[in-house]
């Protein structure tokens, strides 16, 4: 130690300042509060409106990717039936567009009308810079920049949290509805595993299993 | 943000300067150790995380060796655990485990022990403010366990951890003994989880693999394992659990491995026992642990951790000491040499006794260790011929994101110093045997023809990580294993851009080959953890004895295996002949 007392050495460094709470220090470096569009045509802050105090699944896609996009819409739409109204309440889900210059919200709107796609999922785009932002700070990059370069080798996996407790993690796009359902039950409190108010009677795929 | 930096940077020179200058350590000898460069910065290398944006920042600077390093507690049982330990889960009481213990009649555990798994304070460098970590006891390293063979033991934990996590963590845990021959429903299996305010009794039978089977009633002597340890494995959320500090160690002796230099092997024991638990992390501008929650590909750390302490320093007796060496992960590749910091260009060579904790077939001389995450190796360095001198345990494998090792080696003295050796203390007596005489330890276990052989390929497609194109999920049991049976596991990575850690639960299972090649030197040994390089195929002899249930096998750099790169299976009466599941 040689006689320099740690709080000493420490405030050296100008630190011992109040340091931010772990929530802003989330939020300060993976939700830049940039303004998207909806495929409503409304415009959203990313982070006021979309994601705090929210249970969000997030993932990026593009209306004409033809790669693991269509299997990815088709199962987070099987997740929206398996939640039911949960989804629009306190579950919401984003998919961002990585190609915002062909996606438009208009686009984006005959996308969501061609799958079905029910109130609660929003589908976003906006100016390019913001979305490319966005993808870098939400961790949808290939570490090889010739595959980050090719946008049919993109990031297939959904991101899943809960802001205001602290839980963040990811799944495959491709996997299991249910298992998706499950993971997002973890985010509740006591990890009851997450369901639709129709669905409460039905033993949770929790218990199921063990 | 680069103006900013550069600010930071500069102020933090200046209070470099002044504090090296109180603290009384010279700049000549702080260069010396490579801390320091010419222009007065001490030697902060950048926090390096996988994630092509960045992710990682930058740890604030720390003073290397000015510590000693912690040897964590031994772990001491209790007299009674109060409701008394059942075979069936005590729901009522509030214990969250939902199968019965398997063979608690049959080893009734003679020990018991409480551990709780609660947040702490502590404090990894003088120059970062205390940290909030998770830990059993609340400490990080958790406490060791010193069990024997023969010794049934019984561990309740109980989950006294916080809902608030202070940023990345889920309260929710299962514990896993990594890696022994543990009925399922006491493994720690990812999905076996239990909640903040839940108890689960944990039975360990610390019995030799095929006391009910292949070799009754006692077990083949030749599967006794060494070194084991223990941590979180809570499915999606492991990676972040373990990295706040669930994990500790777990030692297994018997009447060969004695625990005594003075019997059987004669391996050096007590004070010359010692486990060095690795860890990289690193710390937030404010100087708190940080994890980057958004990485998909594996973590790096900018900061070298030995047992909770970031370059700490060990002082040592001129004699034998047996070092448990493990990679804590999360996603780092290690390659360690013993580097002399006065002569750099000298080799010093030591002895490696165990692959995985497995005592090899006899000790081996080395020059290095490679471990991937969640491997061991125990070591015998021979300080005798030190004394008066330091040597720097340093792992000089280059590696810059999670993707795995580039195969550069650096220069000696130019790597990641993590720990040193100091050879300052009076001389002892050293009862232990020199291992250049010792003949042997365990013969390889025989193998047999397989009932089944499957194949598995290690993949990555758009960013999920899958095996045989498919993902983990708890419901989904891949295979079924018949118990007591052999097969041959087939491990394939088509890739040349991604390494993968690959465990297996379970038995220790044997390295048939590496790209058609059968292993050598202290690769033939048995193992749990095998690193699956570059386009690598690899041949596994594998058995399943005694107990049924539930195991994974997955990926072990976490942050793969937290994405997916996992399947569960099963060992149950019957199998299935699946050859890719």
């Amino acid at each position: 130690m040689a006689g320099i007392a740690r709080r000493e050495w420490f405030s050296l460094f100008g630190q011992t300042a109040a340091r931010r709470s772990p929530r802003d220090a989330i939020r300060a470096r993976y939700f830049p509060n940039v303004v998207l569009r909806t495929h409503e045509g409304r415009p959203v802050r990313f982070y006021d409106d979309l994601v705090r105090d929210k249970i969000v699944v997030i993932n990026f896609m593009y209306a004409t990717c033809e790669g693991v996009c269509p299997g990815i819409t088709l199962n987070l739409a099987r997740v929206q039936k398996l939640l039911g109204d949960r989804i629009g309440r306190d579950i919401f889900m984003y998919s961002i567009t990585l190609k915002p210059e062909q996606d438009s919200p208009a686009v984006l709107s005959d996308y969501v009308a061609m799958h079905g796609i029910g109130p609660g999922w929003l589908f976003l785009t906006g100016d390019p810079a913001d979305v490319e932002l966005l993808r870098r700070t939400l961790g949808f990059v290939n570490p090889d920049p010739a595959l980050d370069a090719d946008s049919s080798q993109h990031i297939g996996n959904i991101r899943y949290g809960s802001e205001p407790r602290l839980l963040w993690a990811a799944c495959p796009g491709l996997a299991e509805p249910h298992w998706i359902v499950e993971s997002l039950g973890w985010l509740d409190d006591h990890g009851g595993a997450a369901r639709g108010e129709g669905n409460t009677s039905e033993p949770s795929r929790q218990e199921t299993w063990r | 943000m680069r103006g900013r930096g550069g600010e930071i940077a500069r102020r933090h020179a200046a209070a470099n300067r002044r504090a090296l200058i109180k603290a009384g350590l010279s700049r000549r000898a702080l260069m010396k150790l490579g801390l320091l460069t010419s222009s007065g910065y001490l030697i902060a290398k950048n926090g390096l995380s996988a994630r092509a944006s960045g992710g990682n920042p930058q740890s604030p600077p720390t003073r290397a060796f000015i510590e000693p390093m912690p040897i964590m507690p031994v772990k001491q049982p209790v007299g009674a655990l109060s409701p008394a330990p059942t075979a069936a889960p005590n729901t009522v009481a509030g214990e969250g485990r939902t199968r019965s213990h398997q063979a608690f009649a049959r080893f009734p555990p003679r020990k018991l022990y409480e551990v709780h798994q609660r947040a702490g304070l502590v404090s990894m460098s003088p120059d970062l403010p205390l940290q909030s970590i998770w830990g059993f006891d609340g400490i990080t390293p958790g406490p060791t366990y010193i069990a024997r063979y023969g010794e049934p033991i019984l561990v309740r934990n109980f989950n006294d951890l916080p809902a608030d996590n202070g940023g990345f963590g889920l309260n929710e845990v299962s514990t896993h003994q990594h890696n022994g021959h543990t009925p399922s429903e006491s493994d720690g299996f990812p999905c076996d989880f239990f909640r903040a305010g839940q108890f689960y009794d944990q039975h360990y039978p610390n019995v030799l693999a095929g006391f009910d089977s292949t070799h009754p009633p006692l077990g083949d002597p030749n599967e006794a394992l060494s070194t084991l340890w223990y941590h979180d494995h809570r499915a999606d959320f492991t990676s972040q659990n373990v990295y706040k500090g669930l994990a500790g160690t777990y030692l297994l002796f018997n009447d060969k491995d004695t625990g005594d230099e003075t019997t059987g092997f004669r391996l050096p024991s007590g004070e010359f026992d010692v486990p060095l638990i690795v860890s990289d992390k690193v710390f937030d501008e404010d100087g708190q642990l940080f994890f980057d929650l958004f990485n998909l590909d594996g973590i790096l750390g900018d900061k070298f951790l030995v047992n909770g302490k970031i370059q700490p320093f060990f002082e040592v007796h001129p004699r034998r000491y047996r070092f448990r060496l493990l990679d804590a992960g999360p996603s780092r590749f290690y390659q360690f040499f013993l580097t002399d910091p006065d002569a750099p260009g000298t080799t010093l060579p030591f002895w490696q006794i165990a692959n995985d904790g497995n005592l090899l077939p006899k000790p081996v001389q080395v020059t290095n260790v490679l471990l991937s995450v969640a491997e061991r190796a125990d070591i015998i360095i021979d300080f005798s011929g030190l004394a008066g001198r330091s040597v720097v345990l340093e792992n000089r494998l280059e590696q810059v994101d999670g993707r795995g090792p580039t195969g550069r080696l650096l220069p000696a003295g130019q790597g990641n110093q993590l720990l040193r050796f100091d050879v300052v203390l009076p001389p002892v007596a050293d009862n232990s045997q020199d291992p250049a005489t010792i003949a042997k330890f365990y013969d390889m276990p025989a193998v047999e023809p397989p009932r089944v052989t499957r194949t598995f390929r290690f993949e990555r497609g758009n960013g999920q990580w899958q095996i045989n194109g498919r993902f983990f999920d708890c419901n989904d049991v891949r295979l079924r294993v018949k118990k007591n049976s052999a097969e041959q596991w087939v491990l394939q990575n088509n890739s040349g851009g991604w390494q993968h850690p690959i465990h297996i639960h379970f038995e220790e299972f044997q390295v048939l080959s590496r790209n058609g090649q059968p292993p050598q030197g202290a690769q033939r040994s048995r193992k749990d953890v095998v690193r699956l390089g570059f386009n690598e195929e690899i041949v596994l002899f594998m058995r399943f004895r005694d107990f049924v249930g539930r195991y994974p096998m997955h990926c072990h750099n976490t942050v793969h295996e937290d994405h997916a790169m996992m399947l569960r299976w099963e060992i149950d009466e019957v199998g299935d002949l699946n050859p890719e599941p």
